[in-house]
């Protein structure tokens, strides 16, 4: 199935199990999301569990917040995650603070869902990546699946958590895989194998990456879209190059960094992201000072610039094949 | 939806008077000794005296039932100790200390009692908005019969996502009382510096939502509103306004230079509407109490403010470990 219809599955198994969960966004209830990620849901759960809502994100955010600390499990869709700044305040010092401030009287189990990252000619409203606005809050966690398989047991897992967690789903890859080259036919989900999705409430865990190409030259942290970028470069270069899919940015799952660098000495981080303060930075930091003594050649980022999300120029922006391929041949010369 | 004047010979028994003044008076001893201990720097940083808004947070207690909710910005000691909060935990909090209600997590401005169905106690301007109708919606949603009161003040009511809130209170019907403190002041701004549509309540007309103005000097005046606004709830029919004209007689926080107003601006409103020395009066005039009444009253909360101050002082400190406590689940 596509990634679009393994998240609505997951909020149908969740909805299904614990009448406490709800679903709300702007377009959510009667038109089913403007990916259709929750299509269905209001016809089969009611108006009172899927619902929509005027587009306020602020609101939408604190009153989900409301709901958590009163045990409700909001699941809320912000349309785009461009649109999430006027919720960035009630984000942060509300929805991640409360439990520490309240010394755990109350606390927020919402799962906040946006489309995130480029590849469909968003421009600079519909395109843009900001995990890292995120990565730098305690209190949050952060999830970013790159396939269906794992955009549903991961959903399942950020639903019952009971923090708040921020869920990016990347749109490139929702309807159908990223072969990791803009201008080539892709395989659909349907022939992929993570297109095949386990039924009922199989959950993925948080903080747990996955190893989706084992190698022995270098070690390639992405996450989203980017990971098929990274496969594809592998191929094109014929590096050996292994490539960690994070899946959680936020527990990160260092020890499979770690062990992953410490076998190959060299690592290759790779975002859509804005280059400057970015998650690369963090990953590049904590790979430093967990393995330096084994790293052959300095580390090397591979990021969208630190510019506006362009439009006219979106494949120059996007780090691609090519430019991940030439950082892979490059960390090997060093 | 017009404003009401508030009954001019209140059906008002001896003991909730009586009750009103004491838990007036709790507050404004409870403040004072705030002030004092902030003075001799055991509370640090930022503080927010109630001073002067006793009434709003009583007289709306009194129309609140067990399982009604309340939500706050940071001038929140008052609408604690009205819920029933112990005032050596919030004092404690305040001094920072492993007593405190939020174990020096939170301070002056972040606490919270699950135990009370207080819901904070929240730093930012007009951020608590939203979550007072994500709490009423919770209870909508579980067939509760119960109300939330979301207290903001005059300069929150120009945030964006109050309206936001209205906007969504009233399409959903939520149960939730907004209660607009307007002490004039939003810290050293006037209403009438910060808008030209100073009717604050009457902003809620546009999204449909009933309301009122109403004399927050007068406990009784408020305590009727509220009624109003419960019942209005309580009955389905949605969010209602209570925009309460107070007044705050100390700074925004302990430094305010206080060049915003007169002396005499506040001197006036002390000594011609305290909502404490009204009350007394009535006890008084009334034949309610005597003054030996009132004084043994006094003594009783002079005793439970000196012990809270007391326990915050011997309260000891949070160890460090305690910081990474209640991050994550």
């Amino acid at each position: 199935m596509t990634m679009i219809e393994a998240i609505r599955e997951a909020h149908d198994v969740a909805m299904a199990a614990d009448d406490r969960v709800v679903v709300f966004g702007e377009d959510v209830g009667f038109f089913g999301g403007v990916f259709r990620c929750t299509a269905g849901l209001q016809a089969k759960y009611g108006k009172s569990r899927c619902f929509d809502t005027p587009i306020n994100e602020s609101g939408i955010v604190g009153t989900a917040i409301g709901m958590a600390a009163y045990g409700l499990k909001p699941v809320i869709e912000i349309q785009f995650a461009d649109y999430v700044y006027p919720a960035y305040d009630q984000i942060v010092s509300e929805a991640a603070r409360l439990r520490h401030r309240s010394n755990a009287d109350f606390t927020c189990p919402i799962v906040i869902r946006m489309p995130t990252g480029g590849g469909i000619f968003g421009g600079q409203t519909h395109s843009q990546s900001p995990e890292a606005l995120f990565t730098h809050v305690s209190g949050l966690k952060v999830v970013v699946p790159s396939n269906p398989r794992d955009a549903k047991g991961l959903l399942l897992a950020s639903i019952e958590d009971p923090d708040p967690v921020i869920f990016l789903e990347p749109k490139r890859l929702y309807n159908g895989p990223f072969d990791g080259y803009h201008d080539r036919p892709v395989t659909s989900w349907k022939k992929h194998p993570k297109g095949e999705v386990p039924e009922g409430n199989e959950i993925v865990p948080l903080g747990k990456a996955s190893i989706t190409r084992e190698g022995s030259d270098v070690t390639v942290l992405a996450y989203g879209t980017m990971v098929y970028v990274a496969e594809a470069a592998a191929e094109a270069t014929g590096v050996d190059a292994e490539v960690i899919d994070l899946r959680t940015l936020l527990p990160l799952d260092l020890d499979t960094i770690t062990a992953s660098v410490e076998k190959t000495g060299r690592c290759v981080i790779v975002h859509e992201a804005t280059r400057t303060s970015g998650f690369g930075a963090e990953l590049m930091c904590l790979v430093q000072e967990s393995c330096f003594y084994h790293l052959e050649a300095p580390m090397i980022r591979v990021t969208g610039w630190d510019t506006p999300y362009p439009h006219a120029q979106e494949w120059e922006y996007f780090p691609g094949p090519a430019r991940v391929g030439e950082a892979l041949k490059k960390v090997m010369e060093g | 939806m017009a404003a009401r004047k508030s009954a001019k010979k209140p059906n008002v028994s001896a003991e909730e008077l009586t009750k009103y003044y004491r838990d007036m008076l709790l507050i404004r001893r409870f403040e004072e000794k705030s002030g004092q201990l902030y003075g001799m720097g055991l509370i640090g940083g930022f503080c927010h005296l109630y001073i002067g808004q006793e009434a709003v947070v009583v007289g709306l207690e009194a129309v609140a039932e067990e399982g009604d909710k309340r939500i706050t910005s940071y001038r929140d000691h008052g609408h604690m100790l009205a819920c029933g909060m112990d005032p050596d935990g919030v004092m404690a909090e305040l001094t920072g200390r492993e007593g405190g209600y939020s174990k020096g997590k939170g301070g002056s401005m972040h606490m919270f009692s699950k135990e009370k169905h207080f819901y904070g106690g929240h730093g930012i301007v007009g951020a608590q908005v939203p979550l007072g109708a994500g709490l009423a919606f919770s209870d909508k949603y579980k067939g509760n019969d119960r109300v939330t009161f979301t207290y903001f003040g005059d300069g929150a009511a120009n945030q964006g996502q109050v309206y936001e809130t209205y906007n969504m209170a009233q399409l959903w019907d939520l149960p939730v009382v907004f209660v607009i403190e307007n002490n004039q002041y939003a810290m050293g701004t006037s209403v009438q510096r910060s808008t030209k549509s100073p009717a604050l309540w009457k902003r809620g007309e546009a999204y449909g939502i009933a309301g009122e103005e109403v004399d927050g000097m007068n406990v009784l005046s408020v305590k009727e509103a509220g009624e109003r606004a419960v019942a209005h709830c309580r009955a389905g029919k949605g969010p209602y306004i209570l925009e309460v004209k107070t007044y705050r007689y100390r700074g925004h926080s302990m430094s305010d230079p206080a060049k915003y107003r007169t002396r005499e601006e506040v001197q006036k409103m002390r000594e011609e509407r305290d909502p404490i020395e009204q009350v007394r009066e009535m006890l008084l005039t009334g034949g309610h109490a005597s003054e030996d009444d009132l004084k043994a009253i006094d003594k009783e909360i002079k005793e439970i403010v000196n012990k809270s101050a007391e326990f915050a002082k011997e309260s000891p400190e949070p160890a460090l470990d305690e910081l990474w406590t209640d991050i994550y689940a």
